[in-house]
């Protein structure tokens, strides 16, 4: 009989290890649910995994690894901060959309003008954007006590009322014969987030994104904020003996999270989306979250995670592309990558005793 | 000089495989906003893949990519089927219109065909339907069948097209009974099964009878069959399995002779940039078939309703009309032009209610 023991304390080694053997379980069944649906499963798995990178279009899709990975890295990173103090920001999209929108109002209010100072004030709206949209769940959680689960994910969808609006109305082309969507700022310089070198992605939010890690290495291990967040989630009694103000925490976690976001949000709508419309928002402020948890709530973590997360994406495309796979497919084969690793996260707590029926 | 070289031997790969895959096969490319299984939008252009390899056969090769984002999601994937060595790319949303210029811009050598956009280059066309004669016509029926006189309308975004396909059922549904009045909910999506049934089941609470989607699944058809006694309309595809009610008739986008056109001219190397609009007249759009629920006088009146469109006697903007606060649009006989149909921004007199802005 299999029996799930609680460990004295969780496995440093299991919580290394789990990402690892996630992604190989994952392999390892999404080969199998190619080959049932006709695909070569190595051939799959080879095209997901390797082409990207040492393909032979790899030039291009390297770059495309970190267009798509820095904006998950860069809101992932702000999460997990809360994440650790166990103060939980679902509302990264909303907040992601919302920085897009007052960077680029701020980008489009300069139009024409072609000046320095342009980019480096749509980087502050954006930032300040997110911030304030992620300050409402929080004030609220602090004055009145509301969960801030629900209200970030709800304010995700009156974001998104207002990007539709935004697209439609305020900010949209009068150059645009009536269609929606904003002026495409990669046709205004000052506005542009363009490659910091031609062709190699490596655009400001890019920057961003490695700076983000970086900071958020030193303020878990070196500063005492940091130090606070991890004692509040860990042990939150002690944390408060300590002195630790739980809702100063919460204002400034879900801040933090929430310029992190709207940064995200800017950088890709001056770069590579390059304008505000409908669609605009793909989802990044929800994979953020399967990022943060992919690497393990760690900044380096997130970073190898962003980058796994990203490569499967492009990976997907190819295989779509050309082995006709699915797209469905290709979701399913993400979401084997979350379930295996939350399944498997069991054993960091718990270790598995085999032992014989006791007789009651 | 590290990156150059990378660079240029790089360009000279995607020369060399370009150049050797375009000897055999001709390569064509699809990306798709939706899922080919959608029953709509996507399904129809999958069909119109579908329809380019039979009559090739080996000839060409096609591949799609499904479920797109419009912005550098969709940027990737055109590149990506382009360095693959893809001849001719099929864009077939309108939020691929930058990427898809953008992506031209850089493979001079390749066609792109983009639907429903406005934005052409030498190497890029534009082509759609004039999906509103379709709307005539189902506007026509709509207003015979409803009893409550309120007809529902799923939207979709509040783009040109969209609210081209309002005015013109609407016209014509009041044409035929003078006390009908639509009901316009917006859900802000081409397709999102949740979405479309809970706008359909708002509109039937609402009294409505007739249910016009712009949405492109068939959860509108299966929330109307639940409540009974409501009609709807096929829309992008003929979702005949919801026939003969509550369906009674469908829009159909055909587009696979603009394709196999197309695909002929590239291989002939005829290809040029056009700008199609076609409408029921070129085969474009087509009128699934009208189903036993709607009385015979009722089906004779759409049928030469779409016969006169199709051969181009009637144009269903044609004037007096008033925009919706009044103002004159259209003088007696007068016709509207392509200019102003293809940016339509405002409802015509009658309809309640605003454009989202």
């Amino acid at each position: 009989m299999i029996r799930l023991e609680k460990r004295p304390q969780p496995s440093r080694g299991w919580s290394i290890a789990t990402p690892l053997v996630a992604v190989l379980a994952t392999m390892l069944f999404g080969g199998l649910l190619f080959g049932v649906l006709g695909t070569n499963p190595l051939q799959a798995i080879e095209t997901i995994f390797w082409e990207p990178l040492f393909g032979e279009f790899a030039f291009y899709y390297r770059p495309q690894l970190l267009v798509k990975g820095a904006p998950l890295v860069l809101i992932a990173i702000g999460l997990s901060l809360g994440f650790r103090a166990g103060i939980w920001n679902i509302g990264a999209e909303g907040q992601y959309i919302i920085g897009a929108l007052t960077g680029a109002a701020v980008g489009l209010a300069f139009y024409p003008l072609e000046a320095w100072y342009i980019f480096p004030l749509m980087v502050i709206a954006g930032a300040l954007g997110g911030w304030l949209w992620a300050m409402i769940p929080a004030f609220l959680k602090v004055r009145f006590g509301t969960n801030e689960i629900l209200v970030s994910l709800m304010l995700v969808y009156v974001a998104e009322q207002f990007l539709a609006s935004m697209s439609l109305g305020l900010l949209k082309n009068p150059e645009g014969f009536g269609f929606p969507g904003s002026r495409n700022l990669q046709q205004y310089d000052s506005a542009h987030n363009a490659d910091l070198i031609a062709n190699t992605g490596m655009h400001w939010g890019v920057v961003a994104a490695l700076i983000a890690v970086i900071f958020a290495y030193v303020l878990l291990n070196r500063h005492m904020l940091g130090f606070h967040i991890r004692l509040t989630g860990e042990a939150p009694r002690a944390a408060r003996f300590a002195g630790v103000r739980p809702s100063r925490l919460i204002l400034l976690c879900l801040g933090m999270s929430g310029a992190l976001a709207g940064l995200a949000g800017m950088f890709e709508v001056s770069g590579p989306a390059g304008q505000v419309s409908i669609d605009f928002n793909v989802g990044y402020g929800f994979t953020a979250i399967i990022v943060a948890f992919l690497g393990r709530l760690h900044p380096v973590g997130i970073l190898l995670a962003g980058g796994l997360m990203a490569l499967t994406y492009i990976g997907g495309e190819i295989a779509q592309g050309q082995l006709g796979l699915p797209a469905a497919a290709i979701q399913v084969f993400q979401g084997m990558l979350l379930f295996f690793l939350l399944a498997l996260d069991l054993l960091t707590n718990y270790r598995i005793a085999l032992q014989k029926p006791e007789v009651a | 000089m590290k990156l150059t070289s990378l660079l240029a031997s790089a360009a000279m790969v995607l020369g060399l495989a370009t150049g050797a895959v375009a000897q055999d096969k001709t390569k064509i490319g699809f990306v798709y906003v939706g899922p080919v299984g959608d029953g709509g939008w996507t399904y129809e252009h999958n069909q119109g893949r579908k329809a380019v390899e039979a009559e090739f056969g080996d000839k060409v090769e096609t591949v799609f990519v499904e479920n797109v984002a419009e912005g550098p999601d969709s940027e990737r994937v055109m590149t990506q089927m382009a360095l693959n060595g893809a001849d001719l790319i099929f864009t077939t949303s309108f939020g691929y219109m930058d990427p898809t210029i953008n992506v031209a811009k850089k493979f001079p050598n390749i066609k792109f065909e983009h639907a429903t956009g406005y934005k052409t280059a030498p190497n890029v066309s534009v082509y759609s339907a004039r999906f509103y004669e379709g709307r005539a016509v189902q506007g026509t029926i709509a207003g015979r069948m409803t009893k409550s006189n309120i007809v529902g309308y799923i939207g979709s975004y509040p783009i040109p097209e969209v609210i081209r396909g309002i005015n013109s059922a609407y016209i014509h549904a009041k044409k035929v009974n003078p006390d009908v009045q639509f009901k316009i909910v917006w859900a802000f999506t081409w397709f999102d099964p949740a979405k479309e049934a809970d706008a359909a089941k708002v509109l039937i609470e609402q009294g409505a009878d007739v249910i016009l989607q712009h949405t492109d699944s068939t959860a509108p058809q299966a929330a109307a069959k639940n409540a009974g006694n409501v009609i709807t309309f096929g829309q992008a595809s003929d979702m005949a399995e919801y026939a003969p009610s509550p369906r009674v008739s469908s829009i159909i986008d055909n587009w696979a002779p603009y394709y196999i056109a197309r695909t002929k001219a590239v291989m002939d190397g005829t290809w040029e940039t056009v700008n199609t609009w076609d409408g029921i007249g070129a085969g474009m759009v087509k009128i699934g078939e009208i189903s036993s629920a709607v009385p015979e006088d009722v089906k004779a009146e759409a049928l030469a309703l779409k016969a006169s469109i199709a051969s181009g006697e009637y144009h269903p903007f044609t004037g007096p009309l008033n925009k919706q606060d009044g103002t004159p649009w259209l003088a007696e006989g007068e016709v509207a032009d392509d200019g102003t149909l293809a940016g339509m921004n405002f409802y015509v007199e009658g309809l309640d209610g605003e454009i989202p802005q």
